[in-house]
Parts: structure tokens; sequence; C-alpha cells
């Protein structure tokens, strides 16, 4: 049974995604890298709230809806960053954070 | 059995998180996203929340990747390998990180979850409708109308920062 495994080890697994997904932010220079990254960390919430509507509040739907719209905030998201990364491109012919610094100077 | 497929699951989610974040070609980091994702699909079908487990296949495994593919294929040669991280940087990172994923751990092991105890919804997809679109107390229909202003909002920014300047 599904209820037998104790609600602390799906937060367990949330957290662990989300720090893989930090560490994967904090170590690429890529800009898609970091994309990627960023929508580890956004999937990990989703798993806690589910797991929460699931184990603490069977009798509600609240925590269906916020993973309903946090799917589709992460699609903004990540609309509007592959255009900045094809914009980032077509300017520096490199999407590599280390060459964008036109802002510095 | 379900417990069996709960730890499955959870293995195939956190090997290919790890993979995504310390593999080296681009393409294939793309690829192991896509299994993490899809092994979060999983766990949603495994705890019966039907609706979002397809709504993440749909959307994430259906549109991110392949978009995040087809950035992929603009910006960079396929077999682009990501020069080798600085030790003292994954380092400084991985420290970093163990100790908030430690610190998070600890505090949700300690943490006594109360559940309310109230019997589970019945029909939970038709509850799951009508309270998206109720207007009434516990009703969602404000932040699904700012949602859409916001999908709205994001598809002309995206169309106006990609496309091409004149005066280039």
């Amino acid at each position: 049974m599904l209820s037998e495994i104790p609600i602390s080890h799906f937060l367990i697994l949330s957290t662990l995604m989300f720090f893989i997904g930090v560490y994967g932010f904090l170590v690429r220079r890529n800009m898609v890298a970091i994309l990627i990254s960023t929508e580890l960390i956004l999937n990990s919430v989703n798993i806690n709230m589910v797991a929460f509507n699931k184990f603490l509040y069977a009798d509600k739907v609240d925590g269906q809806i916020f993973v309903l719209f946090n799917i589709a905030v992460a699609a903004a998201e990540a609309a509007v960053a592959i255009a900045i990364i094809l914009n980032v491109y077509r300017r520096y012919a490199s999407t590599d954070i280390d060459n964008i610094n036109k802002l510095k100077h | 059995m379900e417990q069996f497929f709960f730890y499955f699951i959870s293995a195939i989610i956190l090997i290919f998180s790890i993979l995504t974040v310390v593999g080296r070609k681009i393409l294939r980091v793309a690829v192991y996203l896509l299994f993490a994702l899809i092994g979060i699909a999983a766990l949603f079908f495994l705890m019966d929340y039907y609706f979002q487990g397809a709504v993440q296949l749909m959307i994430y495994a259906g549109g991110i990747i392949v978009l995040i593919i087809f950035s992929i294929m603009l910006t960079s040669n396929i077999d682009l390998k990501f020069e080798r991280v600085s030790r003292k940087k994954s380092m400084a990172s991985a420290l970093l990180c163990g100790t908030g994923a430690l610190i998070t751990s600890w505090a949700i092991l300690t943490f006594d979850f109360k559940p309310s105890g109230l019997p589970p919804l019945e029909n939970s997809m038709r509850q799951l409708g009508f309270s998206l679109l109720g207007r009434g107390a516990g009703g969602y229909v404000l932040p699904f109308e700012v949602i859409t202003i916001l999908l709205l909002a994001a598809m002309v920014g995206a169309i106006v920062i990609a496309k091409k300047q004149k005066n280039e």
C-alpha cells in the first residue's frame, strides 16, 4: 500500500532533487544547461505538493491545482528563457555566460 | 508492491537527475532530463493523480523537452562537450548543496506531520474541475485567469525577444 510509505520519504526525494538542481545551476556555464537545471528545481516542488495533498489533506484538491499552476508557470518561463537564449546567441555567437558581459562595460 | 514501485521510481528520478547535472554532452543531458520528468509523471500515476501525470507528460515530455532540444540545435554544435568543471568550484557547490539538503532533511524528519484524518475524495477529478473554476470558497478562478494572461504575455514576449532586430 502507498499509505505505508511515510510522507517524509516523498519530501526527502523532493529535497534531494531540488539540491541536485541547485548544484547544476551553480556549476554550469552554458545557458541551456542552466535552464535544464531550473526545470529540475521546478519539478521537485511538484512532488512536494502532490505528497502533501495525498497524505495530509486527502479531502481537498488544492495541492493538485497548485501542481497545474506550477507547470503552467514553468512552461511560460521556459519559452521566455529560450527566446532570451536565442537573442543572446545572435549577439555574441555563444551561450556561455562567461562571455556575456556587455552590461558591465 | 506499490512500495517497491515507489522506491524504484525514486531511484530512477535521482539517478537521472544526477546524470542531468554532471553529464558533459549537451544533447544527452536533455535526454536525461526527459527521463527524470517521465519518472515524476510515473510518481503522479502511482499516487492516482492521473490528470497531473497526463499534464506532466504532455507539457514537459512533449513540449518543453522539444523546445530545449530545438534551442540546443539552434545554438550549439550537437557534439558540444562541456569543459570540465574546476575541482574547487564543484567541491564548493557540492558542499553547499549537501549542507542544504542535510538541513532540510533534518527539518523534515523532526517535524510531526498531522493528517487531517478526513476521508479522501471519491471523485477527485470532478472536484478538481469544480474547484479550478469555482468562484466561492476554495475556488481558484482568479489565479486561473491570471495564469492565462501570464501565458499570453509570455507568448508575446518570447516572440518579441526572439525576432530579429532591424538595426543589426
